[in-house]
């Protein structure tokens, strides 16, 4: 997961739409939507409620059906796309627990299966869980049950499922709601290690918080149509203060053994 | 031991034991998806299947396996389709599949509906030699699905929508669960009946489940809890003369309820082991909302 990725032929974009409609019913809520994610580029997608945000990144991986437009994925049009594994999602959840109990390490394991032939684990499939598991800092709780987690930990293990299958994008739908704020930084921390190993990665974000010094280029839409591309909304009211540096010190006992040195 | 002698109680008891693995392992991928009631829906469209085998002259049990799995098919299409009358739509699947069976039995020359009731509640006596070998052949594809998938039934169980990020074939694995489902019915109809089956995929893995923390536990000890009740229910219900089936279902609700009794002091037990396993500073989490409280009482 840390080795620098090929700066590949600089042509074909990750994620490519172009004119994109997509309805709910008879509702539309994407009405022609152009946006591209180059190679290591980290995009936002911002917007408010109902704006079409997560269901742009829905129609990205064939979750909506698109009435009108083309998608492509690492330059192959969607519906012929069939390299999941280069792909780590994690979806909008405020829960990893399903109807029966699971492990984090059952949970973590399902995004490896991309990966895998017939479902058939091997050592190195092993492997990139308990690394996945470490990158998140969930590992000592592997064997534990998801449902005796907090808000933050279930996303980070849905963070660490998506990247089980050692991704080279990363889509996330709104990875930072109900989430804490030790669990915000260690989120934070492990998706600056994604991008400085070369990821790529595009996330819906209600607002740009922690994350904001990761962001390359922020997407805004509104009402189905994009709003703005390009560089993130400068920070307003308390958060613009100078001197404002999103250090929250009440939250560090928790995070501060994972992030000993990983910070620079 | 002297029931061991009959043949009839070795193949109620073969068939007991089949019951118990397949019934809670296609049920624990149910709950986990939480359709525990699909179970039941199947039994009632299984009925029509029945009433047709005894109209036609042909096995009851694959005629029942027959219409019960192109149930469960259409089932899994009405999920994916109608979603907004979807609910309406099973509804007249399952009445309509519990009417049919009916009919079918009372225009049949040689039915009635005592025949029936032996499939609705289970009757050991009447497992013949040929329904033995179809639970043998169903319950062998029950177990060989539910294990040898497992994996991707739990990715497909746990999250859908991830799971067709990954590329796994969900529709495939859906379908796939439903046919299985409707198989595990009609594997269980001769020993609980098609009226209670629901309970033996959902109520041993509801019990495993008060124990557990992992997926992989839940199911061997759901099977364990399943093999266990279908061997004790059938060897009482040899001994007292009482329905096997209803004998295999309170046998299973009484295992949840001593389970459930069991794993409060369990559960203590682990909270007091985490506690302890959790670094020396931690106390503090509880001082503050204590100190918390304390200030929000002189404020008032």
């Amino acid at each position: 997961m840390t080795e620098p990725v090929k700066p590949a032929d600089p042509v074909e974009p990750v994620i490519s739409l172009r004119g994109v409609r997509a309805e709910l019913g008879s509702r539309p809520v994407l009405r022609g939507i152009d946006l591209t994610v180059d190679r290591g580029e980290v995009v936002a997608l911002l917007g408010a409620n109902g704006s079409g945000k997560s269901t742009a990144v829905r129609s990205i991986i064939g979750q909506v059906p698109v009435s009108a437009g083309e998608i492509e994925l690492f330059g192959t049009p969607r519906a012929r796309f069939r390299d999941w594994a280069r792909l780590g999602y994690v979806p909008q959840r405020t829960t990893a627990a399903g109807g029966v109990p699971a492990t984090v390490g059952e949970v973590v394991s399902s995004g490896r299966l991309s990966r895998t032939r017939f479902g058939v684990f091997r050592k190195a499939d092993h492997a990139a869980v308990r690394r996945a598991l470490e990158l998140v800092g969930m590992a000592d709780r592997v064997k534990d049950s998801v449902s005796a987690l907090s808000g933050g930990q279930h996303q980070r293990v849905l963070i660490a499922r998506a990247l089980a299958s050692e991704p080279e994008l990363l889509i996330m739908d709104e990875p930072m709601a109900g989430v804490d704020l030790a669990s915000q930084e260690v989120l934070a921390q492990t998706l600056r290690e994604q991008v400085a190993a070369g990821s790529t990665v595009l996330l819906v974000l209600h607002e740009l918080g922690p994350l904001e010094p990761l962001i390359d280029r922020a997407v805004v839409l509104r009402d189905g149509c994009v709003l703005h591309d390009g560089p993130p909304p400068k920070a307003v009211g308390q958060h613009a203060l100078p001197g404002h540096d999103h250090v929250h010190p009440h939250a560090a006992h928790d995070a501060e053994p994972i992030r000993t040195g990983l910070l620079s | 031991m002297d029931f061991l002698n009959y043949d009839f109680m070795q193949r109620a008891l073969l068939a007991a034991v089949l019951v118990g693995i397949t019934a809670p392992a296609v049920g624990i991928y149910l709950v986990q998806r939480r359709q525990a009631l699909m179970g039941d829906g199947i039994g009632h469209v299984a009925m029509t299947g029945v009433g047709l085998g005894f109209l036609l002259s042909w096995s009851p049990v694959w005629m029942a396996t027959l219409v019960s799995v192109l149930g469960a098919v259409l089932m899994e299409l009405i999920r994916w389709y109608g979603r907004t009358r979807g609910d309406i739509a099973l509804a007249m699947l399952f009445y309509g599949g519990m009417a049919g069976g009916v009919m079918f039995i009372n225009l049949a020359p040689n039915g009635s509906n005592a025949n029936l009731t032996s499939y609705l509640f289970g009757s050991l006596s009447t497992v013949s030699e040929s329904d033995v070998t179809a639970i043998i052949l169903l319950a062998a594809f029950v177990v060989l699905v539910t294990l040898g998938l497992r994996r991707q039934l739990f990715a497909v169980s746990q999250d859908e929508e991830f799971a067709r990020v990954t590329g796994l074939p969900v529709r495939a694995l859906n379908l796939l669960t439903a046919i299985t489902a409707a198989v595990t019915v009609t594997v269980a109809m001769r020993v609980v009946g098609l009226l209670l089956v629901s309970a033996l995929m959902v109520v041993p893995v509801a019990a495993a489940q008060q124990l557990t923390r992992s997926f992989a536990a839940t199911f061997a000890i759901a099977v364990a809890i399943g093999i266990t009740v279908t061997i004790g229910g059938t060897v009482t219900s040899y001994y007292q003369d009482v329905p096997p089936g209803a004998t295999i279902v309170l046998l299973t609700i009484g295992a949840f309820i001593a389970l459930t009794a069991l794993a409060t002091p369990l559960a203590r037990r682990r909270a007091r082991a985490l506690a302890a396993a959790q670094p020396s500073g931690d106390p503090a989490e509880c001082a503050i909302p204590a100190s918390r409280d304390a200030a929000g009482k002189v404020g008032v």
